[in-house]
């Protein structure tokens, strides 16, 4: 038996930054020392902190080693799991105390989170079912199966309070109701794992280090609904998810987990995969569920909501990833326990994927309620390099920007709304002063302007149209007039498209004006960026005072915009000149400025 | 899977293996002295005598954990049994014999074996 196990994160940020070597290398080590029957390496999936990757912890004793290199490995195994003598130099610097080594879960990072859809992320084996059942996995499919009847599931879940992680926060419990109302030969459990927003891996990861959880949950909900098939709609781009996806399948069915009359109670239920081509609109619920048809991936009109007539024209149960993870804990441990945390109108937590300008890159779970404050300045560690916080944006392309004033307003869907944004899937990316807030509503308009599907000419042609308007503005060609028709635009479509999609792609636009207005105005009449980040409005600028002439700057330059002599002053030719601030960069005194 | 009973023999027999990531100040812990000193002389079969003993035994409350070198190399294998608010006893000149010993007086029934502490030894 082994006496040591170490857990090597396999999720996509370590294996990205070699954590696939590093698992590789420390077998070969452990097999040179002899130790190979007493230590076990298991690959598990995310801890988080993607940030410090590739990610190793020993236990006993939960020793957390972050970026971790293979040439480390040698020196690892001989010290640490031969001898005993932690390797201190490779320790999470976060966890080394006076007195020792600390806890993980006693570091900022871990200390105010709360792992509920996250709680085997890391921790087990998600290539392997038995340790899935280990920690409690398929008790609470066994015991709704032999103790429960589909309305008491139903009404445990509803009493629960949860509710939609996918980004609407529709009530759970509510929605599983509907769709056990409704009567057909056949019914459908689909789980939408067609992650999109730019920036957000939650449900990769939960897919990636628990697979097993989604699993149990729909065949749960497959036993409340009465719906006897499941689907999971998976983007071709997670491959890893994929990979892990298909295994656990394979091994509930070998276990009897899935297919015919699990747990001895009569109730069939199977789960097949179908994988997303990566357009953003078959996140939609209508779009998904024609993508598995067969089709092209284009929403329809609603109603008849799913639940009435979804997948092949029957009744359909259609949850997120996130949402699914939760409900084997709501039924193991009751609803109470789930509804006692969390604000008055959303319970239990939210995972959240941190991005952009913060320290602790990665994926957290926090109790709803808590602050974005704490989110940033204590979890996720701060801004890097001493810059100050402008805004956090969540909901991705949907959703909208929350700017330093409204820091201290605890997490959940009724304030997120009230601000302008809204949850979202939980993407969550950090800006800091150097962020230009007219960049950032292009940036998405970029990207929904691209994803529009084509289908309604408010989304496709308005999204165009938006997208136009923010291109003359940061190009200093607008006026003010431009900014009042854009707001106008927006608007329009968010009343008129036909889906998600279309109505909530003006609202990074519509949030950065409620809220950085001013940027606005400053492209529009100063003609100025003040980040400093839209080329047509920024000059780079020679002091003649401070120029040596060293001439540095004019070979560095790329389009050879930069003219002077030798122990002369130069100057930059601001025709040719391409922006791209090398010449800054290299200046030794400090004589280039950007304007 | 036929029964809740079946999913739970899975469960038990699986919990010895992941009970070893759980963190848990509640846990007694047994520390093996495993430097240089500790291994030449023999520290680790007592090691994986003890590893074995705590998992086939079910003692889901124990950790087995290894350390660097205690100080008192003459005396090696030392192993320690740390159980919380309880003062720390120190084994030394371990075999593996001698720790099966210790598993079932001082883990299970709560009894140190004093012939084989420190004390003892030094006198």
């Amino acid at each position: 038996m082994y006496r040591s196990h170490v857990l090597v994160c396999g999720g996509t940020g370590c294996t990205s930054s070699g954590s696939p070597r590093i698992i590789e290398t420390l077998k070969k080590e452990i097999e040179k020392v002899g130790l190979q029957e007493e230590v076990s390496v298991v690959q598990t999936g995310c801890h988080g902190l993607c940030a410090l990757g590739p990610i190793m912890i020993v236990y006993p004793g939960a020793t957390f080693y972050s970026l971790v290199k293979e040439e480390d490995i040698p020196e690892i195994v001989s010290e640490h799991l031969l001898k005993g003598r932690v390797v201190e130099r490779l320790v999470y610097k976060e966890t080394i105390t006076e007195e020792g080594i600390k806890s993980l879960n006693d570091t900022d990072f871990y200390k105010k989170q709360h792992r509920i859809a996250l709680r085997n992320c890391g921790v087990i084996n998600p290539e392997n079912i038995d340790e899935y059942i280990a920690t409690g996995g398929y008790e609470a499919l066994g015991r709704v199966l032999t103790e429960y009847t589909p309305e008491q599931v139903i009404q445990t879940i509803i009493d629960s309070g949860l509710r939609g992680r996918g980004g609407g926060g529709f009530p759970t419990g509510l929605k599983w109701k509907f769709a056990r109302g409704y009567d057909a030969d056949q019914k459908y459990v689909c789980c939408n794992a067609d992650e999109g927003d730019p920036g957000a891996f939650m449900d990769r990861s939960v897919l990636e280090g628990d697979p097993h959880v989604v699993l149990e949950a729909m065949a749960i909900a497959g036993y409340a609904i009465g719906a006897s098939q499941g689907y999971i709609y998976v983007r071709a781009e997670y491959p890893i998810a994929v990979q892990r996806l298909r295994v656990a399948i394979s091994q509930a069915r070998e276990y009897g987990l899935l297919g015919k009359n699990i747990f001895n109670s009569g109730f069939d239920f199977d789960i097949d995969l179908r994988l997303g081509a990566g357009a953003f609109v078959c996140g939609e619920e209508t779009a998904l569920m024609t993508s598995i048809e067969g089709n092209r991936g284009e929403p329809r009109p609603r109603p008849p909501f799913p639940a009435e007539k979804g997948l092949f024209g029957k009744p359909t149960l259609l949850n997120n990833v996130e949402t699914y993870a939760n409900i084997p804990q709501i039924i193991l441990n009751g609803p109470e326990w789930f509804s006692s945390m969390g604000t008055e109108k959303s319970k239990g937590t939210k995972v959240f994927a941190l991005g952009g300008k913060i320290h602790n890159t990665g994926l957290v779970e926090i109790p709803m309620g808590t602050t974005l404050r704490e989110v940033i300045e204590e979890i996720g560690g701060g801004i890097p390099n001493g810059k100050k916080f402008k805004a956090a944006q969540t909901g991705g392309p949907s959703g909208g920007c929350i700017p330093a004033q409204h820091l201290d307003v605890p997490i959940d869907y009724d304030n997120l709304i009230n601000l302008g944004s809204m949850m979202g899937s939980g993407g969550l990316i950090v800006m800091d002063e150097d962020n230009c807030m007219v960049d950032i509503a292009k940036f998405f308009l970029d990207f929904t302007v691209e994803e529009s599907c084509g289908k309604c000419t408010p989304c496709r042609i308005g999204t165009k149209r938006l997208h136009e308007m923010l291109e003359k503005i940061t190009e200093g060609k607008a006026t003010l007039e431009d900014i009042d028709k854009m707001e106008e635009l927006c608007y329009y479509i968010k009343e008129n498209a036909l889906c998600g999609l279309g109505q909530t792609a003006p609202n990074p636009v519509l949030s950065t004006l409620r809220y950085f207005r001013d940027e606005y105005v400053a492209h529009v009449v100063d003609k100025r960026c003040p980040a400093g980040v839209c080329k047509a409005l920024l000059s780079y600028q020679i002091d003649a005072d401070k120029c040596k002439g060293c001439t540095l700057c004019a070979r560095i330059c790329p389009n050879s915009a930069i003219i002077g002599k030798v122990k002369e002053a130069h100057t930059i030719d601001q025709e040719k000149c391409l922006k791209c601030g090398a010449c800054m960069e290299k200046c030794r005194f400090g004589a280039i400025s950007k304007k | 899977m036929k029964s809740l009973e079946e999913l739970r023999a899975i469960r038990e027999s699986m919990q010895g293996q992941i009970g070893l990531r759980s963190e848990n100040s509640e846990q007694i812990r047994v520390v093996v002295g495993m430097a240089t000193c500790g291994i030449a002389s023999g520290a680790r079969p007592v090691l994986t005598a003890l590893s074995d003993a705590v998992l086939t035994k079910g003692l889901s409350n124990v950790t087995v954990t290894q350390t660097g070198c205690i100080g008192l190399c003459k005396y090696e294998p030392i192993v320690e049994v740390i159980e919380p608010g309880k003062e720390k006893v120190t084994y030394v000149k371990m075999t593996p014999e001698k720790a099966l010993e210790v598993v079932d007086q001082h883990l299970i029934k709560g009894q140190v074996v004093k012939k084989y502490t420190i004390a003892e030894a030094i006198g």
